[in-house]
């Protein structure tokens, strides 16, 4: 049996989106005095992830690159402890860059921040209902906010409706965390069956994750300074977990061409004789209405869908996504390269559904397949990332956009954010194997319809089409698909438990005094 | 059909020209990590029947895990730089083209190796250096770069054919794109502007010995399996006991490691793997490992010759080599995608096959009963794995941008429209393949 998890010792953000707190804005902030820095630290009214009522109003989350860590001095030996991935940073190497596909137009040199030594030091997450946002930061930023830290950069948010600038539904299916700690993964064992609750500790540090491991983290001895009021590490008795009930945050600014997107979507539907939606709806996987998606729903229940929230949440969940891809393997519904498909291919550990023993090791021994694409994309469980980010600049709606634009088109698109314990084989493996993978399930010269950056890889001038299967016929191809989504910026953050900020909050004495 | 063949020339460095050496290679990259086919030294391009080939320097730097974890003295290994090659065809022929077509290169290389003064014959001192593999893996048996490039070009041109006319093709049935596409075809080979060659007859020779091996592997097993099951109960107590005292040597990989092995990765599609580590001591695990490539070597000659290894389609060709008398084992292969997908891939698909052969090299994550837990421990394994990989200086692929399920795929578009009837069924997977 599992401890209970402590809330007041997470940020809000893992357990909440915020829905209700409709404004927001984030900070990008360098330490400019570390002491002034530390001081505002200890002081800020984090928000935790235990419920309350009423429903706060307001909320303020707070993550730190490894940069912030050091400027704040953090000891070296403990900032070191973090992962590989997060000490690099986003921007930090030239192959991670090629792995996610940040080259081309995406490519660090270019971006707003977070390449080329404009790396934020911290990054402030200001929530609060319509209204009250100004009131909330005025309250946040007192004096040692103005003297510890210098404002690099301040990514405003806009309130589409829950839509995204493309138009559709956005967040529609988010991996249900385990918080009761209930979920029990054998290691060795294959899940057969595709479910969507996922164990702690692929969202949080210090708890066992999809392998039933615990991810590495800074463990500290409990005589270290500042050490003692850090939460026990479940996993090495007598050691202190500054990692526990903390996670890595992504975080990319993605600009969106949305006019680009709709002309090159209405020009496609009018080559194809068609009206409607459909060629937009093919790219995402969704219907552009409802969300609803292209594949066929199933009715066996999901593990892990329409369990949450009142009934109409629960009816809702289930029609948008009480569905895998096993009913559509030659993707006739909903085309293998889908955003939402190469975003979460919805696999079991073991394709094909195998029942009794030998049918399943026939499975692992390699036998049994029945459609080409069926074990291409396996195992998502450990594949899954936490989304919880925002979108910026003012809408428009899809004929809005195929009208010229004015000479000044402000600036529109997706403060990317997503949570994860693992950068490496969360948020990067679906970035590099599943979007930006010329190859993904198959396919070839062509990346993802959306997030693509139609680069030539080697030996493979183009992967700018994308190909939307027709059941007894030829399949359909998109050609010459511009590049409609651009990085603008991104960093890796680590955002630390309440009782790991407050370490940080003390770091300075601790260098001293070491 | 030719079957494949692989070398493996291992020879030891003169240290005193290590750094011309490596200079050497280094000269044949256009960048660290992207070959330039046409170097002057071995101009890979030039070679038909290469399918992929590298040159790595084996400077394995984990050679002290002995000491650490069971206290015997490293052993003193000489820097040695290892060439490997797949290729098509025989072995004897390749050698003396690669002595024909890179002489002068390979005896600047070589030059820098123990043993070797040029003017001698290389294809000769070449064959006297090779190491033969204990278990080969080729993604699909007989399969030429000839084929592959015909094949490609098929796709190509095929897929090119059904753009330019999307609505004279929108409305085809299955049998009616087939029967068009083999007009096409037809049209486009009598033009001269694509090409199926058929393949070549299967060696005699060859074709004994692949019987021989295929039925000498399951007698012997059959012969020895009273001894074998009479052993058993003590195999399972001899491996018991040492697995739970074997020490695991697994910590996180120096950055300045990984980034020497990231920065030459991602440039293709498809990426090498080269690693190396020492066997943990003692003739049980030894002879464990050799009966059990011995066996991985059969499967992979017999059963995983179409474009599976098990459940893993993204690997090309592979191969485990002993080297210095069985004490250390040479990992080598050429898989798609980047090399986390790969572990990943591994972990979830293979974690038990990876067991059977790894836990017996010194400090791999604890397994038990020879194929539970040990790379399931995710994060140790990968740094286990990372930890023991070896840079490799040169690497070069026929077929840049193709995948394994790239040339599978182009493979079946072959092999059906090569044939004049199929049914509906047939039609309809063979239609989605494009």
């Amino acid at each position: 049996m599992f401890a209970a998890v402590d809330y007041t010792d997470v940020q809000g953000l893992v357990r909440f989106g915020f829905g209700n707190m409709a404004e927001a804005v984030y900070l990008l902030l360098n330490v400019r005095d570390p002491q002034a820095a530390r001081t505002w630290l200890a002081q800020a009214p984090v928000t935790t992830a235990l419920e309350r009522s009423p429903v706060p109003s307001t909320s303020l989350q707070i993550a730190f690159t490894w940069q912030g860590l050091e400027a704040l001095e953090v000891p070296d030996h403990v900032v070191t402890g973090f992962s590989a991935e997060f000490l690099s940073g986003m921007a930090g190497d030239a192959n991670r860059s090629r792995r996610l596909g940040d080259t081309g137009a995406n490519a660090p040199s270019t971006w707003a921040w977070g390449g080329n030594g404009r790396i934020p030091h911290l990054l402030a997450m200001v929530f609060a209902e319509p209204g009250q946002l100004d009131g909330w930061l005025r309250s946040i930023q007192g004096s040692w906010y103005q003297e510890g830290f210098n404002e690099i950069g301040r990514l405003t948010t806009s309130d589409l409706g829950g839509r995204e600038h493309f138009g559709f539904i956005d967040g529609i299916s988010q991996p249900q965390i385990d918080w009761t700690r209930t979920r029990t993964v054998s290691a060795n064992g294959n899940q057969l069956a595709y479910g969507n609750i996922t164990c702690l500790g692929e969202f949080l540090l210090g708890y066992p994750n999809e392998y039933s491991r615990y991810t590495d983290r800074p463990l500290l001895d409990p005589q270290e300074a500042n050490a003692s009021d850090l939460p026990d590490a479940e996993d090495q008795p007598g050691k202190k977990d500054l990692g526990k009930n903390g996670t890595y945050v992504v975080f990319r600014q993605l600009r969106q061409d949305v006019r680009g997107f709709w002309q090159f979507v209405d020009e496609a539907t009018r080559d194809a004789h068609e009206t409607g939606y459909g060629v937009a709806e093919a790219m995402v996987g969704r219907r552009l209405e409802d969300g609803a998606p292209l594949a066929p729903l199933v009715q066996t229940q999901i593990a892990g869908v329409g369990t949450t929230g009142n009934d109409a949440k629960r009816r809702q969940d289930a029609r948008l996504n009480q569905f895998n891809y096993a009913d559509d393997a030659d993707g006739m519904h909903c085309p293998f390269g889908a955003h939402v498909r190469r975003g979460n291919p919805r696999t079991p550990d073991l394709p094909g559904n195998p029942s009794g023993i030998f049918s399943q090791l026939a499975h692992m021994l390699g036998f049994g397949e029945t459609s080409l694409h069926e074990d291409l994309a396996a195992a998502v469980r450990f594949h899954r990332v936490l989304r919880r980010g925002r979108e910026y600049g003012p809408g428009l709606s899809p004929g809005e956009a195929l009208q010229p634009a004015p000479t000044s088109d402000p600036e529109r698109g997706l403060h990317f954010i997503a949570l994860n314990a693992n950068i490496e084989r969360q948020f990067e493996f679906v970035q590099n194997a599943w979007m930006a993978r010329t190859k993904f399930d198959g396919l070839t010269e062509e990346s993802d319809p959306l997030l693509g950056n139609r680069e030539p890889v080697q030996g493979c001038p183009f992967t700018n089409t994308f190909s939307i299967p027709q059941a007894g016929h030829v399949r359909k191809r998109l050609m010459e698909m511009p590049q409609f989504v651009t990085v603008r910026g991104g960093a890796y953050f680590f955002l630390p438990g309440i009782r790991a900020l407050r370490y940080f909050s003390k770091a300075g004495g601790t260098a001293a005094r070491r | 059909m030719m079957p494949q063949s692989n070398v493996l020339v291992n020879v030891p460095l003169r240290p005193e020209r290590e750094a011309e050496l490596r200079g050497l290679l280094a000269s044949m990259n256009f960048v660290p990590g992207r070959v330039n086919p046409a170097n002057a030294l071995v101009p890979f391009e030039q070679f038909s029947q290469i399918h992929v080939a590298r040159f790595v320097i084996l400077d394995d730097q984990t050679t002290g895990d002995l000491q650490v974890a069971y206290g015997i003295p490293a052993p003193k290994y000489p820097l040695s730089l290892a060439f490997l090659a797949d290729f098509d065809g025989p072995a004897d022929a390749f050698r003396a083209d690669l002595a024909r077509r890179a002489g002068k290169g390979l005896e600047h290389i070589f030059s820098c190796c123990e043993g070797f003064t040029p003017g001698m014959d290389i294809a000769q001192w070449m064959k006297e250096r090779e190491i033969a593999s204990a278990t080969d893996y080729v993604n699909w048996l007989g399969r030429s770069v000839g084929q592959i490039r015909e094949e490609d070009a098929l796709r190509e041109a095929l897929d090119t054919h059904l753009q330019q006319r999307p609505a004279a093709f929108a409305q085809k049935s299955p049998r009616e794109v087939h029967a068009a596409l083999r007009a096409f075809l037809q049209e486009e080979i009598r033009a001269g502007r694509l090409a199926l060659t058929p393949p070549p007859a299967t060696p005699l020779g060859w074709w004994l010995r692949n019987a021989a091996h295929l039925i000498a592997v399951p007698l012997v097993l059959l012969i020895f399996s009273p001894l074998l099951l009479l052993y058993l109960p003590f195999f399972a107590f001899q491996l018991r006991s040492r697995e739970k005292s074997d020490p695991e040597i697994a910590p996180r990989v120096d950055p300045c490691q990984e980034k020497r092995l990231a920065t030459i990765e991602d440039y293709d599609v498809t990426n090498q793997f080269t690693a190396m580590g020492s066997l943990k001591p003692g003739l049980f695990r030894r002879w464990t490992l050799v009966f059990l490539l011995w066996l991985l070597n059969w499967t992979t000659r017999h059963i995983y010759t179409r474009g599976q290894l098990a459940r893993v389609g993204t690997i090309h060709f592979a191969r485990w080599v002993f080297i210095n008398e069985r004490g250390r084992l040479l990992f080598a292969s050429n898989y798609d995608g980047s090399l986390e997908t790969y572990m990943d891939d591994f972990i979830n698909k293979v974690g038990w096959g990876l067991n059977l052969v790894f836990s017996n090299g010194v400090g791999y994550p604890s397994s038990r009963w020879l194929v539970l837990d040990g790379a399931k421990n995710e994060q140790k394994f990968k740094y286990f794995l990372r930890r023991h990989e070896l840079p490799t200086d040169v690497w070069y692929k026929a077929y840049p941008g193709l995948t394994a399920f790239d040339l599978k795929r182009n493979t079946l578009i072959r092999e059906g429209i090569e044939k004049a009837s199929l049914s509906e069924a047939e039609l309809r997977q063979w239609v989605a393949l494009f």
